[in-house]
C-alpha cells in the first residue's frame, strides 16, 4: 500500500512535467506541424537565466518569472528568425532546423554557463511530507509543480476557447489558407502559438530543475519522455498530450518502483512502440473523439 | 500606362453610371502553354450582382482566382475603388472589405459553427494583442459583441440553430449557408461567390437567388457560376467567358439572345431549364451537351 502510493505520487509529480512538455510539443505541432527538437535545448537556456538571476541575490520568483518571460521572447525569435524563412517548404526542413538549434544551444550554453552540474534551488521544501505520523512521498515542491502545471494548462484552456486570439490561434492553425482569407493574420498566430509552447516548455524546465541539478543536458532526457507523452496522448490534441504526460509518468513510475529504475527508459520506449502500432493517433486523437 | 482600349471590343464603358467598386481590366494567364485568360476586363459597380458564366474550362474559376490573388495575372491591372491593386495576396482581402466563398466551404472541422462566423468577423475586432491574451477588460467585451454579430448573421441566414454544432454533422446546405454567414459577417463591400449553387437542389438554388439579391442593399457580389437560371435571375449584368476570353456582356436578356452566347453553349437552351441539378466534375461539358442535344 505504502509503495502503491509512492509510486502514485512520484508518478503524478513526473507526470505534470512530461504533461507540460508535451504539452509544449503539441502546441508547436498542431500549427505548424513541426516537431521543436530545440524545445528542450530552450528550457534549459531558460531555467539557465533563472539561475543566473537567482545566484545573483535575486529571489527565486524573480528568477522564475524571467525565465517564463524569456521562454515567451525564445520562443517567438525562433520562429521568426529561424522557423519562418523555411515555412512553406518541406517540412522535414523545419525539423532539422530545429535539430541544428538543438545542437547550437547547447553549445552556446556550454560556452555562457559552463559544463559542470550546478544546483538548482527550489522554492519549497523537497523533503517528503508527513500525513500525521506517516511520511508520504510527496514534497512540497511536487505539489507546487503539479499545481503549476494545472494552472497553465487552465489558462492555455481559457485563451483557446474564450478569447478571440484563441480562436485565431486555432483557426490559422486547423488551415493556414482559409484562415488567411478571412484575415486572420496567421503569421502574427504562429508566432503567438510557438511564444506559448516556449514558455510551456521553459516551465518545465524550471520544475525538472526545482532542488536538483542542472547541466546542459538535463533537459536532454526530457525531450524522449515528453515526446513519448504528446505521441501516447495524440499530438494533435492539447488535452490529449497532459492526459498522455500524466499516464506516462505514473507508467514510468510504476515501473521503476516495482521492476527497477533502470528499465524506465526501456518502458518509455515499449509505450511509444505500443501507441504507435496499436493507436498511431494517440490514445485521445480527434478521430476516436468522434467516434464516441 | 495607357489604358487597355485594345482589350475588348464589346465592352460598356460606364455610360454616366456609377463608377466601378471593383474592376478588372486586360487580365491575362497564363499556364505553361495554355493561355487561360486572355485580356479580360469588367467591373463591378457597388450593390450590383454581377454574374460570370461560361461552359467548364472557360476559365471563370481562373478570373476568379486572379479577383481574389490567388492567381497573379501575367498582364493587366486590378483597381479597387479606382486604386491599383499590385500585388494582391488573399490575406489582404479581408482587410480592403473583399469577402468571399471557398469551392470546398473550407470551414474549420474541429470548430462549431458559431467559432467558423467569429473567424470571419475577426477584422471587426480591435483587441489589443495583450489584453486578449489575458482575457481582461476589453479582450472579453469584444469576444462577447463578436460572438453577438456571428449569432446575428447566422439567424440572418435562417440557420442560428445550429450555432453551437460542428459544421462536420450538419447537411451540406446548411454548411454552405455557415460559409456564406462567414464570408458576410465581415461586413464586406464586395463579395466573390464562386460556384455557391454546387451541390444544391432547384428549391435550395431558388433561396440562394433571393439570399444573393437581398445582399445587395448593403454589398456588390461578383457571382462565378455555370447554372444558368441561377445566374440569369439574380444578376443585374453577366459576362460569359470562353476559352478564357470575353464573349459577351450586358444584361440577362441581352446575353441570352446573343449568338455568340448560344453558340459557346451548343444549342442549350440559354437561361431555360437546366434539368434538375447538374454534376460537377471534368465529364460535365460533355455532358451538358448531350442534354443539349437532347432538349
Amino acid at each position: 500500500m505504502q509503495q502503491l502510493l509512492t509510486t502514485a505520487l512520484g508518478g503524478l509529480t513526473l507526470g505534470a512535467v512530461y504533461a507540460a512538455f508535451a504539452l509544449a510539443l503539441c502546441l508547436i505541432w498542431r500549427s505548424t506541424r513541426i516537431v521543436n527538437f530545440a524545445q528542450a535545448p530552450m528550457a534549459m537556456i531558460t531555467t539557465y537565466i533563472a539561475l543566473v538571476i537567482i545566484d545573483a541575490g535575486h529571489s527565486y520568483w524573480t528568477g522564475f518569472a524571467a525565465a517564463l518571460v524569456s521562454g515567451l521572447l525564445l520562443g517567438a525569435v525562433v520562429e521568426r528568425v529561424v522557423v519562418r524563412p523555411v515555412e512553406g517548404k518541406a517540412e522535414i526542413n523545419a525539423v532539422i532546423l530545429t535539430l541544428g538549434l538543438f545542437i547550437l544551444i547547447h553549445a552556446v550554453a556550454g560556452i555562457v554557463f559552463g559544463s559542470r552540474y550546478r544546483s538548482f534551488p527550489a522554492p519549497f521544501g523537497v523533503r517528503g511530507l508527513t500525513v500525521g505520523d506517516t511520511p508520504v512521498a510527496l514534497t512540497g515542491f511536487g505539489v507546487f509543480t503539479v499545481l503549476a502545471v494545472m494552472v497553465v494548462m487552465g489558462l492555455l484552456v481559457l485563451l483557446f476557447r474564450y478569447t478571440e486570439v484563441g480562436l485565431m490561434m486555432r483557426a490559422a492553425a486547423f488551415n493556414q489558407e482559409v484562415a488567411r482569407v478571412l484575415g486572420v493574420k496567421v503569421g502574427r498566430m504562429l508566432t503567438l502559438g510557438w511564444a506559448l509552447a516556449a514558455l510551456v516548455g521553459s516551465l518545465s524546465g524550471l520544475l525538472i530543475a526545482g532542488g536538483s541539478l542542472v547541466h546542459p543536458a538535463y533537459m536532454d532526457s526530457v525531450v524522449v519522455y515528453g515526446f513519448v507523452a504528446a505521441v501516447l496522448g495524440g499530438l494533435d490534441s492539447p488535452v490529449g498530450s497532459v492526459i498522455g504526460g500524466m499516464l506516462l509518468g505514473l507508467s514510468l513510475s510504476a515501473v521503476s518502483g516495482y521492476l527497477g529504475s533502470e528499465l524506465v527508459p526501456l518502458a518509455a520506449l515499449v509505450i511509444l512502440m505500443a501507441v504507435l502500432l496499436l493507436r498511431p493517433g494517440g490514445l485521445f486523437s480527434h478521430h476516436a473523439e468522434r467516434r464516441v | 500606362m495607357s489604358p487597355p482600349t485594345t482589350a475588348t471590343t464589346e465592352r460598356t464603358d460606364h455610360d454616366g453610371g456609377p463608377p466601378a467598386l471593383f474592376s478588372i481590366t486586360g487580365v491575362s494567364v497564363r499556364f505553361g502553354g495554355v493561355r487561360a485568360l486572355s485580356e479580360v476586363s469588367l467591373d463591378v459597380a457597388p450593390r450590383q450582382v454581377l454574374g460570370v458564366i461560361g461552359p467548364n474550362g472557360a476559365g471563370k474559376t481562373t478570373l476568379f482566382n486572379v479577383a481574389c490573388g490567388f492567381v497573379r495575372p501575367d498582364s493587366g491591372r486590378l483597381l479597387w475603388k479606382g486604386e491599383e491593386l499590385t500585388g494582391l495576396r488573399p490575406h489582404r482581402l479581408a482587410s480592403l472589405g473583399i469577402g468571399r466563398t471557398l469551392q470546398g466551404l473550407g470551414l474549420f472541422d474541429r470548430m462549431t459553427v458559431l467559432e467558423n462566423v467569429m473567424v470571419g468577423a475577426g477584422r471587426h475586432a480591435r483587441t489589443g494583442f495583450a489584453s486578449a491574451l489575458f482575457g481582461l477588460g476589453r479582450g472579453a467585451r469584444d469576444d462577447a459583441a463578436l460572438a453577438a454579430r456571428a449569432r446575428r448573421t447566422l439567424a440572418g441566414l435562417g440557420v442560428e440553430r445550429y450555432a453551437d454544432r460542428l459544421p462536420g454533422s450538419l447537411p451540406y446546405p446548411v454548411r454552405k449557408r455557415v460559409a456564406l454567414a462567414r464570408a458576410l459577417v465581415g461586413e464586406p463591400e464586395l463579395l466573390l461567390l464562386d460556384e455557391p449553387a454546387g451541390g444544391l437542389a432547384g428549391d435550395e438554388m431558388a433561396e440562394l437567388g433571393e439570399l444573393i439579391r437581398g445582399l445587395t442593399d448593403r454589398m456588390a457580389v461578383m457571382l462565378v457560376e455555370h447554372h444558368m437560371d441561377l445566374v440569369m435571375s439574380v444578376c443585374d449584368d453577366i459576362t460569359v467567358l470562353d476559352f478564357g476570353r470575353v464573349i459577351a456582356r450586358g444584361g440577362p436578356d441581352e446575353v441570352r439572345r446573343d449568338p455568340a452566347v448560344v453558340a459557346a453553349y451548343l444549342g442549350e437552351e440559354v437561361g431555360g431549364k437546366a434539368g434538375g441539378k447538374a454534376g460537377e466534375g471534368a465529364g460535365e461539358r460533355a455532358g451538358r451537351e448531350q442534354r443539349g442535344t437532347g432538349e
